[in-house]
């Protein structure tokens, strides 16, 4: 029997429509709006002036901080202004705003098709060529890949996971590069070991895509041994880093702790091929592939989208905003942001597009609490959002950490499964936020 | 420019509704409904009809000119309540008494909590068990009503297997003579010709509501498999001590509501406790005091007061029951 | 018969007495001395127990004012000048009287001023929507509208004005307690002097954007135009970060800033209406 999480889940109808779109290129837009703040931490430092030519791959902005990345141009052409620009979620955020011309690459970028497995870098040199190349987590929340690659003193990391379960309805870019270019991943995944120091890797990979599987299972069976693919039994959020180490190693995170604490390391698909590029490519991370889907589209694409194409770009590409869509969201259905402005361009860690209907999205009127604990069955924590959504709006925060609000994933299995449509992640996003920000304030023991 | 619409995510939502809900344990009332009618004819159509329309005015009404509230009755709570308030009364019951049932299980048991998900104790039980208390003497006259497609029913012997069975234990008789006398048989109980309230004619209608819940994921089986579970345990004891003057467990299970109450009554969402654990216990505790009640009490049956007592433990089974959280025993690291 | 009845009713008033006696007993055993001021400036305040003084409730606050050596840093916002008063003349401290205040929604951005660049569709709480985005009108500083002021306020004295769609302070019922203050997570509402004749001058805006990106998107934002800093003759206009802002203190509620003002960012409130200038021609005429 296939491996899964212990507790709690739900089975969202998988909607994969666009699973049989091979990646295509995006056409290069007239104009780049490259944010300097696409990664968890500090936004990164403008190293471009307005009117300096930049080329593709070029570095642009510079990490600033300890948790931070460096930002690589993803066209060629003039900085015309760094302004203030929204983002998707309407704030402000400092672009760099490059007028194209052409497609010029850095010379040092390897951009032959051949497949580089052979390397002589040691750990650190691995982590300071990710660190160069800005490589951040592509499984949603961009935290910087050079930082994960480097646990704190005293811990040590026995596993590397790779996340390939893409568990969300909708998403299939990482189908797609596992179908696509599979051994480049593979490669990847090696070096993040190199990186570590760890001589073991699971990939886990959710049975609704099994052409990924066979591929991945007869590479590594041929010459990938030390990295062990393991199908997972289909169920949402089966990609959330404490569900998939507790479905394949059968360790639980602790409440408020990081996988290094059980001595793994999770990294995703994507982010394994954008470490190979970078290590064996030199290419730095700024483009990646993104899925353009919704059942209100004749058409679903998979692109290789550079970083800064704005919604209106996207929206053009695919033949105009669809008339009976809503909502545009960035990322998959259960755990993306809702986009509010179309001036917002995309980041280094966009996975999808996904374009909804009124009938899909819009939220059902708010009824009364029946009690029928389904919430409960189905948060994969164990905690029980009908109280929690209670003790939120009352305010009750000691109530709130005694009954763990900080320990959710937000994953909205509670709030999908709710029959009253109660808003239950809503309040309780916001009662977590109060908890852990108490938490964080207090003196550390 | 068209407005995007924003909203915290998730963005979907399931097909799950409360309307959706209570319309699948409606549908999986229906077998009971249909058999009871193929043996009760017409009073069970009436009855089931008076409580289901009684149950939705007195909520509208209740809704619309008392609380002043949203009218809410769309979302087939009310009509549900009916439906197993009717079920559980005697057949021959007049129009009436539902009537009365109605009012009390929607305006004292929901509304006056607050409506629908406030209530502390099922309201039709406490509809059933009013009636239970104040009526006692239609309550419990089991007579079975001349139905007009079915001529050849014996009317005479109304009294459920139960009664008979306390009446006849109290009068010296053993098990085995009374089963002779009346001419009991376990298929007789599962397809049912034995008197009792209109939903419970037939054990295997009513299984086959369990099942339809079970597959739709309405219920978790936790609270039935446990109620059932401590009573044949239970009952088990007494009859392993005295067979002769105890009913054995199975006979235990297929009478008395047992069915009815453990598969509808104590499965209500609002009443009973959220967590694994607690389910488990609360219906322990049912089963427990079942056997107590028709062991040493005066009620030959029982589970619905069972129910009722453990419906006011529920707010502390989820107090003190909580479920296991994610992380807690960390394995290795 | 009659034995029943008086047995019941001996039995019954012994079991009585010496019930009540045990009572008195664990009432006496079991009893907290507590200072009896306490009680009496309890009965003083208002009992709204609303914690704008930054305690738990009226008890909370008078245990604290009982225990205090002066009430320089306890005020009842509620009560006000009278209830404090009373306090200390109870307590026999010295009176500390404090200006009167009144909470001033900061933000002037109405649907027709504040164009709607997306519709919300979240929980209809302003925190929550904070959590989530900059808003669903252009402007990231401004009222997001679901009324989180309004829940939290004990008094009844703040509403969402529908035509606006901002909330509205009725400064008769606000008692400054500061509760849609905290509530605000935008920090729009700011409590101010209530000034002479209820008469006061604020700019009605937070935005800190640039001139443009703020009047793109709203028509009645701070510019930061330093036009009113420049009109004002009493130095009680600070530009910071793109917006003015009046310190209450220095006012002298002379208007000159309003008439200004390019985008009416600044509020006049309680004024008389002004009187159009009169012409020198329509002078002559008279």
């Amino acid at each position: 029997m296939s491996k899964t999480f212990s507790i709690g889940g739900i089975h969202p109808n998988d909607s994969k429509i666009s699973a049989n779109a091979a990646i295509e290129d995006f056409p290069v837009m007239d104009m780049a709006y490259i944010s300097v703040s696409q990664h968890l931490g500090a936004p990164a430092e403008p190293v471009v002036a307005k009117g300096d030519k930049v080329k593709t791959g070029q570095l642009v902005a510079k990490a600033s901080g300890f948790i931070s990345a460096n930002i690589h141009s993803s066209v060629s052409g003039t900085v015309s202004s760094i302004e203030l620009l929204p983002d998707i979620f309407g704030n402000m955020v400092k672009h760099i705003v490059v007028k194209v011309e052409g497609d010029e690459w850095l010379e040092t970028i390897d951009r032959s098709p051949d497949i580089i497995r052979e390397t002589k870098l040691s750990s650190k040199e691995i982590i300071d060529k990710i660190a160069e190349c800005g490589v951040v987590g592509l499984g949603g929340a961009a935290f910087p890949t050079h930082i994960k690659l480097s646990p704190p003193p005293g811990k040590k990391a026995e596993y590397l996971l790779v996340n390939g379960a893409e568990c969300e309805p909708y998403l299939t870019s990482d189908y797609r590069i596992m179908v696509e270019t599979p051994e480049q991943i593979l490669i990847g995944v090696e070096l993040m070991m190199r990186a570590l120091g760890v001589d073991k890797a699971y990939f886990g990979i959710e049975e609704n895509k099994p052409e990924a599987i066979k591929v991945m299972k007869k590479l590594t069976s041929a010459s990938y041994g030390s990295i062990k693919i393991v199908p997972l039994k289909k169920r949402y959020p089966q990609g959330g880093e404490k569900q998939l180490i507790d479905a394949i190693l059968k360790r639980q995170v602790p409440s408020m702790g990081l996988p290094i604490d059980v001595g793994v390391v999770v990294q995703n698909v994507g982010t394994a091929l954008a470490v190979y590029e970078a290590v064996q490519k030199n290419k730095p991370l700024f483009e990646g592939i993104v899925t353009v889907t919704g059942k209100c589209m004749t058409e679903q694409r998979n692109f290789k989208l550079r970083v800064g194409a704005n919604m209106n770009n996207v929206m053009f590409a695919i033949g105009g905003f669809p008339k009976d869509a809503v909502k545009l969201i960035s990322g998959g259905p259960m755990m993306g942001k809702a986009v509010s402005r179309m001036e917002a361009a995309s980041v280094k860690s966009t996975s999808a597009f996904l374009l909804l209907t009124e009938d899909e999205t819009k939220r059902g009127e708010e009824g009364n609490c029946i009690r029928c604990a389904k919430c409960v069955d189905s948060c994969p924590m164990g905690l029980e959002p009908y109280l929690l959504n209670r003790l939120s709006r009352a305010g009750r925060l000691d109530d709130l950490e005694a009954n763990m609000v900080h320990d959710c994933i937000e994953c909205g299995s509670c709030m999908y499964s709710c029959p009253a449509n109660i808003p239950l992640l809503d309040t309780i996003r916001l009662a977590k936020a109060q908890v852990i920000k108490i938490i964080r304030s207090r003196p550390k023991k | 420019m068209k407005k995007l619409l924003v909203s915290p995510a998730p963005h979907l939502h399931g097909k799950e509704s409360t309307r959706s809900l209570m319309r699948d344990v409606i549908i999986a009332l229906s077998p009971s409904l249909l058999v009871s009618v193929y043996f009760f004819g017409f009073s069970a159509i009436k009855l089931a009809f008076v409580g289901v329309i009684a149950c939705v005015l007195v909520e509208y009404a209740i809704q619309k000119y008392i609380i002043k509230s949203k009218v809410l009755i769309s979302d087939y709570s009310a009509a549900l309540t009916g439906l197993l308030l009717a079920l559980n009364l005697p057949p021959n019951s007049p129009w009436w008494i539902v009537f009365i049932g109605s009012v009390v299980a929607i305006g004292v048991a929901k509304m006056s909590f607050g409506g629908l998900g406030q209530n502390v104790f099922n309201p039709a039980l406490v509809g059933r068990v009013f009636l239970l208390v104040s009526f006692p003497v239609i309550m419990t006259d089991w007579t079975i009503p001349t139905s007009w497609f079915r001529e050849g029913i014996d009317a005479s012997t109304g009294a459920t297997a139960l009664s008979i069975v306390k009446e006849g234990l109290s009068k010296g008789l053993t098990m085995d003579q009374i089963f002779a006398e009346h001419n009991f048989s376990y298929a007789q109980m599962l397809f049912s010709k034995i008197g009792g309230s209109v939903g419970e004619v037939s054990a295997l209608a009513l299984l086959l509501g369990l099942g339809y819940l079970l597959i739709r994921r309405v219920i978790r089986p936790h609270i039935p498999l446990s109620i059932i579970g401590t009573i044949v345990v239970f009952s088990g004891i007494f009859w392993l001590i005295d067979p002769s003057h105890n009913p054995d467990p199975l006979f235990t299970i297929l009478t008395g509501g047992i069915l009815i109450g453990s598969i509808f009554m104590a499965t209500d969402y609002v009443t009973s406790p959220m967590s694994t654990k607690g389910m488990v216990i609360y219906g322990a505790g049912i089963g427990i005091i079942t056997v107590l009640i028709r062991n040493f009490g005066a009620y030959p049956e029982g589970i619905s007061f069972a129910i009722l007592i453990m419906n006011a433990t529920v707010p502390l089974l989820n107090n003190y029951f909580k479920p296991g959280k994610f992380g807690k025993e960390v394995k290795h690291g | 018969m009659t034995n029943t009845i008086i047995f019941t009713v001996v039995s019954l008033t012994i079991l009585g007495f010496v019930l009540a006696w045990i009572l008195y007993l664990v009432a006496q055993k079991f009893k907290v001395n507590e200072d009896p001021r306490i009680d009496n400036v309890e009965a003083i305040l208002p009992g709204a127990n609303c914690g704008g003084c930054g305690y738990a409730g009226c008890r909370a606050f008078a245990e604290a004012c009982v225990k205090a050596d002066d009430l320089e840093s306890l005020y009842c916002p509620v009560g006000g000048n009278d209830v404090m008063k009373n306090v200390a003349g109870s307590l026999g401290l010295k009176v500390v009287e404090k200006v009167p205040q009144v909470a001033v929604v900061r933000c002037n951005g109405n649907c027709d001023a504040r164009e709607k660049v997306n519709h919300y569709d979240g929980f209809g709480s302003c925190a929550v929507m904070a959590g989530l985005y900059a808003g669903d009108t252009g402007c990231s500083y401004g009222c997001l509208g679901q009324g989180d002021c309004v829940a939290v306020c004990n008094f009844d004295a703040i509403h969402m004005d529908p035509r606006t769609g901002l909330p509205e302070v009725d400064q008769d019922k606000c008692t400054a307690c500061g509760a849609c203050v905290k509530a605000c997570p935008k920090f729009i509402i700011e409590l101010r002097n209530k000034g002479p004749k209820n008469r006061r001058i604020f700019v009605s805006c937070v935005n800190k954007d640039k001139g443009g990106v703020a009047r793109k998107a709203c028509d009645v934002a701070c510019i930061g135009c330093y036009k009113c800093q420049k009109a004002c003759a009493y130095d009680a206009i600070t530009i910071t970060d793109n917006l003015a802002y009046i310190d209450y203190n220095k006012c002298k509620l002379c208007r000159k800033c309003v008439t200004e003002c390019p985008t009416h960012a600044i509020w006049e409130v309680n004024f008389p209406v002004r009187v159009p200038k009169k012409t020198e021609s329509a002078t002559i005429e008279q």
